[in-house]
């Protein structure tokens, strides 16, 4: 998902060299959880870091790859998969469909800033 | 729209979960719960009993995630207000609706004879009922210091489950029946009778024909003895009530709705009731003069109430009270016109009481159409019967019927309008629409797809044969590719790996595979090129194909935190080690138990805390274990020749340096040794990949034990070996299964399929039939001789720590989200239920320690 973002609106979460291609890290905002992927494209998705599945925190921690076209992130807890865009299920496992809430990001000046919008 | 549901149970939930799958559904759904549980899966209570905790018994929270729902449990509807459209909650809520959904099932009932309320009685039908009947048996037990007697009152399906319960609490129990064979709504008297003794002989007492009509109290006012109708008595320390359950319709009634004279709210095929903006749906609509007590009828009338209210016209089709069900390891099912009620219909018979096996069809009066039937004993040929109700056999009935071994005849050629899954309602045609439109290529996506299969499971092989006869139409055969992104088999990517000699996945994904991989991939590769390379698992882009355990180098939990295992080669460990894992789990917090293999497990680790808590062990000369991923766990043994006064060899000694032979290395599932010290076998390592076990001239080697679900014991593979003997032979077995095996093939499985058998096996790595031993010697010396603490090299690179941040913008606290509650002296995950403060079981959720 491309948002154009007013930078001054974002909320700086880190810097971009603070992401590992395809690894994801987390990050804390009051006391959501955030999970951050940069993918090999140079783009960073940001989703909840809450497994709806699972109930834990722990998308950050998952195998990130691809479905078709679509990234992905697959829950390490039960390997239900999302794509990294939409936050859709795309693998439930058998499971009743669920989503993660996306956050649009922006990179600015190599930092990587969530908008106030997704944050509230 | 505004959609309100009064109630949320498994009815509810369901319907909650169609409606808001529905992308046009432009609606706001509030569910409101009489019970203080989310919507939990009643069908499998008696799991409680088996250790299910609530949270595990939840149906899935996460359909009430979504923004246009909410749920609220613990208040009650207390009036509908139809001329308003609205309703009012006990705890004084109004809620607005343009449709009205009442889901608010059944109640359980109890007889109505004197002291059916005593202290020691309950109803089977609720959480609280089942953690109120074993909280009440644990404490009369106490109190009566004896083993207790139980009486289930009411033989039918209910009855044996909660029978089947008390006897795994420890509790003699007696199924009491008034009619005269056990479950008579379902069975004839042939299979009643049958089902009564098999029942008894596992060791639950039945007794027919006996109607209950007084309950005694002891001294304590508590309950002690049931009077039958013939004067004769039963004692009893407690009671279940399981004779039925009572439409809950007083609201219904309340507000002027028609229901019917025997409860229950009058539906239509469309599940609307006498008002069109009021629908039921589950046990408290009654359609055609019945209600039902089972889900799947209510789980279809949850499907067409979800079409009704969008504008669609779906009609329920009747009830379907087909049910299959193990009770106290009884198979039981009874589907169609079982009782053979239809006129001139004919009965098909197969009864062998010795086996214990009764069955029966009823054929229409020409013997060509499936009209219902009994399965007891032997209930195989359910998933195949089931869906042929109402429609032509297509061959002789009697093969049905036929012990195993005469192979059902029933192949993926069901009529489309056959339900393959009454769980969830699902056709034939459906899952061929799934396998033709939807692009299903097996039955996993046939599950995520049509939910066939996904709720009981008993439909599965039914699903997976359509499945594979559909794909034979396509003319596609069933897929080896490891996945979408490799064609390859896991031992052809080995190959092509190896003899390319590419080490990065991008590299190898690029030449051999598409995209960016996945979670089944990405895993196996690194795996490949652990078993290649040698290098440390977090190196660079190794590290972002690990799964999470090897991501982090430990196990990980339930709550997302993870545990951490000491490696204790052999079992083996001193006084002084104790006591410094003890000092370590007890200023993180951690829960510790010991291990099923012979080790320390500590609990509740943070990411952040990991790499604190190895440097503690480290300095303790302890390094981390790899109990976890797909690698060598543990080498398990007995105590040996050194302590033992039968033991023939050290097998310690020999457990400790295998282990450390062994330590990290990676495999295609994970690998398990165990070393006995004589033929007593202590350390049980037949159930292990490699058994040893020592004999008065050497060490016997074992391969290929255990296998997961399919449990084998290991195999002689050679015998009488000196130390270096068996050590080579080891090395060499575990070589040529690593680079030969599937993704996940365990080694029961691998030595099973390999040619020429174990046997096969014996010439390739002892006698060196295929000349590739010194192959597999050169391997495995090049991964003893590269092995180092891979956490101890953790903790000595500051790029990897980073991996240990907690957060990225706030690198040292903890996961706000974690709660813990004691439980006998230490602590768990806190439920969901002591997240919301509703069910508090055990006080203030305990501070995580710093």
């Amino acid at each position: 998902m491309s948002v154009l973002i007013d930078a001054a609106a974002g909320v700086r979460v880190c810097h971009l060299r603070d992401l590992e291609v395809e690894r994801g890290r987390a990050a804390l905002l009051g006391d959501t959880q955030i999970a951050l992927f940069l993918l090999t494209d140079g783009t960073v998705h940001a989703v909840s870091n809450l497994d709806p599945y699972s109930g834990a925190n722990v998308m950050s921690r998952g195998i990130v790859g691809t479905r078709g076209e679509a990234p992905t992130v697959a829950s390490p807890m039960h390997k239900q998969v999302f794509d990294l865009r939409t936050g859709l299920c795309l693998e439930t496992q058998g499971r009743a469909a669920s989503a993660l809430r996306v956050w649009p990001v922006a990179v600015v000046d190599g930092e990587v800033l969530l908008t106030e919008d997704g944050v509230q | 729209m505004d959609v309100v549901v009064i109630g949320a149970g498994m009815v509810a939930h369901r319907f909650a979960e169609s409606l808001l799958s529905r992308p046009e559904a432009g609606v706001r759904l509030t569910v409101l719960g009489e019970e203080q549980h989310p919507p939990y899966d009643r069908v499998g209570l008696s799991g409680h009993f088996r250790g299910l905790t609530p949270a595990q018994l939840t149906l899935d929270a996460g359909v009430f995630g979504d923004d246009r729902a909410i749920l609220r449990t613990g208040d009650p509807v207390v009036r509908i207000d139809r001329r308003q459209r609205r309703v009012q909650t006990k705890a004084g809520s109004t809620f607005g609706y343009d449709a009205l959904v009442l889901a608010t099932g059944s109640r359980a009932a109890r007889i109505a004879a004197s002291g059916a309320d005593l202290p020691g009685c309950f109803v089977y039908r609720t959480l609280d009922d089942v953690q109120g009947l074993q909280a009440y048996v644990e404490r009369r037990g106490r109190e009566l210091a004896r083993p207790l007697r139980g009486l289930v009152i009411g033989g039918g399906l209910l009855g044996l489950e909660a029978a089947g319960a008390l006897q795994g609490l420890d509790v003699a129990c007696t199924v009491i029946q008034s009619s005269d064979r056990l479950m008579s709504a379902q069975l004839d008297s042939a299979g009643g009778a049958l089902l009564g003794r098999l029942i008894a002989q596992r060791g639950i007492g039945v007794r027919t024909k006996a109607r209950t009509v007084r309950l005694d109290a002891d001294r304590s006012g508590a309950v002690a003895a049931a009077q039958f109708e013939d004067g004769s008595f039963e004692s009893a320390d407690v009671v279940v009530f399981t004779v039925g359950v009572r439409a809950q319709d007083a609201l219904a009634r309340e507000s002027g709705l028609r229901t019917d004279p025997w409860g229950g709210v009058l539906i239509d095929e469309h599940c609307v009731t006498s008002d069109p903006r009021v629908l039921a749906i589950g046990e408290v609509a009654s359609f055609g003069g019945k209600t039902v007590g089972l889900v799947a009828p209510g789980y279809a009338m949850a499907e067409v109430a979800v079409d009704v209210l969008l504008g669609g016209d779906a009609a329920f089709p009747g009830f379907d009270d087909s049910a299959k069900l193990k009770l106290s390891g009884v198979e039981v099912a009874s589907f169609g016109d079982a009782m053979g009620s239809t006129p001139s219909c004919l009965d098909v018979v197969y009864a062998d009481p010795v086996a214990g096996v009764y069955k029966k069809l009823v054929l229409s009066d020409d013997a060509q159409t499936l009209l219902g039937g009994i399965l007891i004993g032997d209930a195989s040929a359910y998933g195949a019967l089931r869906p042929l109700v109402g429609a032509p056999l297509g061959a002789d009935p009697v093969s049905y019927l036929l012990p195993e071994g005469g192979a059902l005849p029933v192949s993926g050629d069901l009529p489309d309008s056959a339900v393959v899954c009454s769980c969830s309602n699902v056709t034939a045609g459906r899952i061929r629409s799934a396998v033709h439109e939807d692009g299903c290529r097996d039955a996993a996506a046939v599950k995520s797809c049509t939910k066939a299969g996904a709720t009981c499971g008993s439909c599965v092989l039914m699903v997976k044969k359509i499945v594979g006869t559909e794909l034979a139409r396509l003319g596609e055969t069933v897929s080896t590719a490891l996945c979408e992104h490799f064609d390859l088999t896991r031992r052809q990517l080995f190959d092509a790996v190896r003899v390319s000699g590419l080490s990065t996945f991008s590299a190898i994904i690029e030449r051999f595979g598409r995209g960016r991989g996945c979670d089944i991939c990405k895993p196996a590769l690194a795996s490949i090129l652990s078993s290649l390379l040698g290098a440390h698992v977090l190196d660079g882009e190794l590290a972002t194909l690990q799964d999470t355990n090897d991501h982090v180098m430990a196990n990980l939990q339930k709550d997302g935190t993870y545990s951490v295992v000491p490696r204790m080669p052999g079992g083996e460990v001193t006084p002084a080690g104790l006591i410094a894992i003890g000092r370590i789990a007890d200023d993180y917090g951690l829960y510790t138990k010991i291990t099923g293999g012979q080790r320390i497990d500590m609990f509740g680790a943070r990411l952040e805390q990991l790499p604190p808590i190895w440097q503690r062990l480290v300095d303790a000369g302890f390094e981390s274990g790899q109990a976890y991923g797909k690698a060598l766990r543990t080498v398990k043994s007995c105590v040996g020749s050194t302590w033992c006064r039968y033991g023939v060899l050290d097998s310690v000694g020999m457990a400790v340096s295998l282990e450390l032979r062994y330590r990290g290395l990676r495999a295609p599932h994970k690998l398990k040794v165990g070393v006995s010290g004589c033929a007593r076998e202590c350390a049980e390592a037949r159930s292990k990949d490699v058994g040893v076990i020592a004999t008065e001239t050497g060490w016997n080697m074992y391969v290929g034990g255990n296998g997961g679900f399919t449990p084998r014991h290991a195999q002689l593979l050679a015998s009488g070996l000196d130390d270096d003997a068996l050590i080579r032979a080891i090395d060499r077995f575990f070589m040529y299964y690593i680079r030969t095996a599937d993704r996940l093939q365990r080694t029961a499985g691998w030595c099973e399929d390999l040619d020429g058998g174990l046997e096969g096996l014996r010439q390739v790595i002892v006698e060196d039939s295929l000349g590739i031993c010194a192959d597999l010697d050169e391997a495995m010396a090049a991964h003893v001789d590269r092995y180092e603490d891979e956490w101890a090299a953790t903790l000595r690179d500051p790029e990897k720590l980073r991996r240990f941040e907690s957060f990225v913008n706030a690198a040292d606290t903890p996961d706000p989200s974690l709660a813990y509650v004691p439980e006998r002296g230490q602590v768990r995950p806190a439920t969901p239920e002591e997240r919301a403060g509703a069910v508090l079981i055990a006080g203030t959720v305990l501070e995580v320690r710093r």
